[in-house]
């Protein structure tokens, strides 16, 4: 197969490389310590100068360091955003090929359910969970997760119902192969490439909610570091210190570009027919 | 046609009933309702009080159907903070929020429809590349962040327009602009994508091969065709712009619902998050409704189904 990813899939494929090993690597390329405060650094403009010694990026209103809490808010941004499509790919997976493969009532329930999360103002769902449960690392996963199974199951159920009918899924019914048997030998591993495409066109999204939670104050709660909740911190001084803001917002937006531009580059590599 | 709407509007209580029996599971599989419902400081007796009043000691199909019955008629209980009761705090931020959400859905449509139909019947111009920044930028900014540049460029530094709050035209500008930012991006994209598609068809070159002007065949003949999947969306759009209103008003301390139940969230008004969400619940089914119908009436095809 010839690799052909265009300008655009580079841009994307590169932004992410870059972000995942900003957070693998966060400690040890990271120039100061995430939390370490400073009040003589209150503030500090970005400058440059020594590793570890100027603040690249400036610091906040608790003087940490910008870029070192940049760095580590990526992992944030990348264990929610993986673990949410995790979570909305195997709900949506499960539930598409089951409605597929079964049909009948069990199908037409399950799509039913399908609209009827679309007619429902997922935020709201957000909140409630968030209101009754606590916030965190888990609950959020856990949210955005579920936010987004729908398409997944959607496609999924369209895919088994062609497959249904393939030659050899009628062989194994031949030879005898339970339902369940042809569900996961047969029909899921056929749906694992598209699915990884629309898990990583997801991506993005998943990290823009997971910033909007941060943001609103019902994400991962501080001190651990995340973008949305450093552009939250720095609102407040928005007149004196332009950095505390604009920087961190720059991240989720090259982080969310770059997981779309990576997403359609996937697409036309793994499904020529759709270009 | 008549079955068709009718099973649409059956639609409503059932999403209705859903979302309800959702937050009676959350309210119960989280604790104690009666201690999320009191303040702190309640003392033993009234959480008593408190749970004999819901009928906590009934069985739970019982404790839904009342809370489902108090629901309906507007009773989620008293605010813990502000000691009114939760609907009357969730409605007085209504008005605010309606008005947010108008204006975003005008400025985003009057912004996105002309560019993406100018992006494509002027394809591969300026103005197309100017469509695709937009659709693209709209899509990847956090709705928060370009609020906060807003505020940064607009008020900040030019001093042109209010930092927050409502009363003045100005107030408004940088919020809806905000708001429809993400509609406005999806928008763009679609309606380029639609016209480019019906722009191909032979009917467009038999229009252009008689010599019809060129606006004619645009506005006629092209838009009325490509608006279909243009309006579905627009539809759907509602949800999105809900998610925005709670983002957006918390950037510029807009006092509308929004604002309202992440206030109650993180304060732990139980009471008024249930009422918020109740509220948010109607109106979304409300508009959904009212853009399917719409598009029943627009579309002929769908109606002979």
């Amino acid at each position: 197969m010839r690799l052909k990813i265009g300008l655009k899939g580079a841009v994307g494929f590169a932004i992410m490389g870059v972000i995942i090993l900003m957070a693998l690597g966060a400690d040890v390329i990271s120039p100061f310590d995430p939390l370490r405060q400073g009040l003589r650094d209150r503030h500090a403009p970005p400058e440059l100068g020594a590793f570890g010694v100027a603040h690249w990026l400036g610091a906040d209103h608790l003087g940490r360091d910008i870029l070192s809490r940049i760095i580590h808010g990526a992992r944030v941004s990348i264990l929610v955003g993986i673990g949410a499509v995790l979570v909305s790919g195997a709900i949506g997976t499960v539930i598409g090929i089951i409605a597929g493969y079964r049909g009948g009532l069990t199908g037409a329930l399950l799509m039913r359910l399908a609209d009827m999360k679309l007619a429902m103002p997922m935020i709201l769902f957000a909140i409630a969970w968030i209101a009754f449960f606590g916030p965190g690392l888990v609950s959020v996963i856990i949210v955005i997760g579920v936010w987004g199974w729908v398409p997944y199951a959607r496609y999924a159920r369209g895919m088994v119902l062609s497959l249904r009918e393939a030659l050899f899924v009628q062989a194994s019914v031949a030879m005898g192969a339970t339902p369940g048997d042809i569900m996961v030998r047969h029909i899921a591993p056929n749906l694992i490439g598209p699915i990884i495409v629309m898990a990583t066109l997801q991506l993005g999204e998943a990290v823009l909610l997971e910033s909007v939670l941060s943001f609103l104050g019902v994400g991962v709660q501080p001190p651990t570091p995340t973008w949305g909740s450093m552009v939250s911190d720095g609102r407040s001084y928005i007149d004196t210190a332009w950095w505390t803001v604009t920087l961190p917002g720059l991240a989720i937006t090259l982080f969310v570009l770059g997981a779309n531009f990576a997403g359609d580059a996937l697409r036309d590599i793994l499904d020529p027919r759709s270009v | 046609m008549l079955r068709l709407v009718l099973a649409r509007v059956l639609q409503v209580p059932v999403v209705i009933l859903a979302m309800s029996l959702l937050v009676f599971v959350f309210l119960n599989a989280s604790g104690d309702p009666a201690q999320m419902l009191m303040p702190i400081e309640a003392s033993p007796d009234d959480l008593e009080r408190m749970r004999r009043s819901l009928g906590l000691d009934q069985p739970l199909y019982v404790q839904y159907w009342n809370f489902l019955v108090n629901a309906l008629q507007g009773d989620f209980g008293v605010s813990i903070r502000s000691r009114q009761p939760a609907i009357d705090t969730v409605l007085h931020a209504l008005p605010a929020t309606l008005e947010l959400a108008l204006a975003a859905m005008i400025v985003s449509t009057a912004i996105s429809i002309p560019l993406g139909i100018a992006a494509a019947v002027k394809r591969d111009t300026p103005i197309d590349t100017a469509a695709t920044v937009v659709a693209v930028l709209g899509q990847s900014m956090p709705v928060f962040w370009l609020g906060i540049l807003l505020i940064l460029v607009f008020s900040v530094t030019l001093h042109w327009l209010p930092v927050s709050g409502r009363g003045s035209w100005q107030a408004l500008i940088l919020p809806a602009v905000t708001l429809g930012w993400y509609m406005n991006a999806l928008m763009t994209r679609l309606t380029r994508s639609a016209m480019l598609e019906v722009l191909n068809e032979p009917y467009i070159r038999t229009a252009r091969a008689k010599g019809l002007p060129g606006r004619m065949i645009i506005m006629r003949h092209a838009f009325r065709n490509a608006r279909i999947p243009i309006i579905t969306v627009w539809g759907l759009q509602v949800g999105a712009m809900l998610t925005g209103t709670v983002v957006t008003e918390t950037v510029f301390s807009w006092p509308g619902l929004g604002r309202a139940s992440i206030h109650a969230v993180l304060g732990r008004d139980f009471p008024v998050v249930m009422a918020s969400i109740a509220l948010f619940t109607l109106i979304f089914v409300i508009i959904n409704l009212i853009v399917d119908l719409t598009y029943y009436a627009l579309d002929p095809r769908i109606r002979k189904v």
